[in-house]
């Protein structure tokens, strides 16, 4: 059986954050994604931009409605994820879209974070 | 020489951003880029002349000078090296750049700007300040706002465009028109934000229906859309009566009692010839038609010689694009003096008994005047009364108000 595990987060708590507290849980993030791939129970674990690079896509009779921000209704439920490569906003978008349930539902764009990238780009100290 | 550089700046520093946004793909770096370039044309302009192409030396310069500080800074950053060598190894002369690409330039940064990923705020003020060059100082007087609010707008959508990756290009194909409506309504926003605001003179206040023509005439140099046509054309057309829209007292003087002599002439012929070549596309849009009813009142030397039966057929086809019932409602009034107050009365009647515009005021001051014309005076003070009690700005109590007791002194006894 697959399990999806979602993160909930405030982000004002990170703002509060020092720069070393920050770093300490992006170091066990990327610990806790190994262990999991080494005792075999990692598909894939990704971190996210901040909710503020949100942007909210939906299609309605046909035409499409793009605005910013996270998606905010609360009586929808998440009902799945497709997890995207593309070249930029306008093509993620595009690809949103077309994804069938953007015609009843809403899809959120987020874009993905390069933590292993981010980790490894730290100013030296 | 001082003169001919503050020329410059504010006649090409946009043109260059746009560019070395591009070049350099960052707007923080972009701005600090040119900020150097101008730095440098104040040493160098006084002692060596202008150059020929001021805008293609400052994206140079600005380059060079970005490429300069960052090689400094990459002494201590390996990363920031590996970006340097890109731009140093990658990038055209901008001199050699012909007009069309630097044209796309300015067009990349206006799509950008006016991404519907940021909010319609974020995108008047990143606009405001990237295209048009105002500071955020003055785009929070114009919005009446504090500098800070504006400030953190335009970072929080830089900070977007970065890290959600919204690319610095001209949308092509079916997209290019959806993209072009958000620019449009852009531009008609910044233009309503200085018409409704027009409250008497006040000389500190950036005048936004002038940014907005500016953009309106930058859109249609680049990229000549009718509908944009129409937006510049409605634009100036409104524009053309402006002063003669309020009375020194600050009050609202409606159209027919407008000094059609004082009405703008450059405005009025520059709008008609918009018009004119919107309209011959073939394609019919809401700010063409808009435009077009404007312009029908701009050619009438007086009142009574409107060409209602045009502007009656031109709200017909607005209709038929933009099921607004504000839109229904402008229809009535054009009908009703097109075919007598009865059948526009019918018509109001008709919208009015959807509930949609129940609580605004101008439905039931159009009512009310119809209800007047037909000598039907107490039913129209009630419609007056409701249309009293609905209205929010004080300029427009005060008009209806006066309507109320006008109306009062014609009750028979």
């Amino acid at each position: 059986m697959k399990y999806l595990c979602l993160v909930y987060v405030e982000e004002a708590k990170f703002d509060a954050m020092t720069q070393a507290e920050i770093e300490t849980i992006e170091d066990e993030s990327l610990a806790n994604d190994r262990e999991l791939e080494a005792a075999g129970h990692l598909i894939m674990a990704q971190a996210l931009e901040s909710v503020k690079t949100a942007t909210t896509v939906r299609m309605r009779n046909g035409k499409l409605s793009t605005t910013d921000g996270p998606f905010a209704e609360t009586k929808e439920q998440l009902g799945g994820f497709v997890f995207i490569d593309a070249k930029d906003l306008n093509e993620a978008i595009r690809i949103a879209s077309r994804i069938p349930l953007a015609r009843v539902g809403t899809i959120e764009v987020r874009p993905a974070m390069d933590l292993l990238r981010k980790v490894e780009e730290r100013p030296p100290r | 020489m001082q003169d001919a550089i503050s020329a410059i700046h504010r006649n090409d520093s946009r043109r260059a951003l746009a560019t070395l946004v591009r070049l350099l793909g960052d707007f923080d770096l972009a701005e600090e880029a040119l900020q150097d370039a101008f730095i440098a044309a104040s040493e160098q302009w006084p002692r060596d002349g202008l150059p020929n192409n001021p805008s293609a030396w400052l994206v140079s310069t600005g380059r060079f000078k970005t490429i300069d500080r960052l090689r400094r800074r990459a002494r201590f950053d390996s990363l920031l090296g590996e970006l340097v060598t890109t731009l140093d190894e990658n990038v055209p002369d901008p001199g050699d750049m012909s007009d069309l690409e630097l044209a796309d330039d300015r067009l990349r940064l206006i799509f950008i700007c006016c991404h519907p990923a940021l909010s319609p705020d974020a995108q008047v003020a990143l606009t405001l300040r990237e295209v048009c060059g105002l500071t955020t100082e003055e785009i929070a007087h114009a919005f009446l706002t504090s500098p800070s609010t504006i400030a953190q707008r335009i970072v929080r959508a830089k900070t977007k465009i970065r890290d959600a990756q919204i690319p610095y290009e001209v949308p092509t194909g079916r997209g290019l028109a959806e993209r072009l409506e958000v620019v449009n309504q852009v531009v008609y926003l910044v233009f309503n934000e200085g018409y409704t605001a027009s409250m008497g003179p006040d000389l500190i206040r950036v005048d936004m229906s002038e940014e907005a023509i500016y953009l309106g005439r930058l859109l249609v140099d680049l990229l000549p859309d009718p509908e944009t046509r129409g937006l510049l054309a409605l634009m100036l057309l409104h524009d053309s009566r402006r002063e003669q829209r309020t009375s020194e007292s600050g009050d609202f003087v409606l159209l027919p009692d407008q000094d059609r002599s004082k009405w703008n002439r450059d405005r009025i012929d520059e709008g008609l010839s918009h018009v004119q070549e919107a309209l011959s596309s073939g394609v019919l849009g809401p700010y063409m038609l808009q435009a077009a009813i404007a312009a029908a009142h701009a050619v009438a030397p007086s009142a009574e010689s409107t060409d209602w039966d045009r502007i009656a057929e031109l709200y017909d086809h607005l209709v038929d694009l933009d099921q607004s019932p504000v839109v229904a409602l402008n229809r009535a009034a054009a009908v009703a003096m097109r075919d007598g107050p009865e059948v526009g009365l019918a018509l109001i009647d008709e919208i009015l008994a959807t509930g949609d515009l129940d609580e605004y005021h101008l439905a039931h001051s159009a009512k009310a005047d119809l209800l007047r014309r037909l000598g039907k005076t107490s039913e129209a003070r009630a419609s007056y009364q409701r249309a009293l009690d609905l209205a929010q700005q004080e300029p427009e109590r005060r008009f209806l108000s006066r309507r109320l007791a006008e109306t009062e002194d014609t009750t028979p006894r």
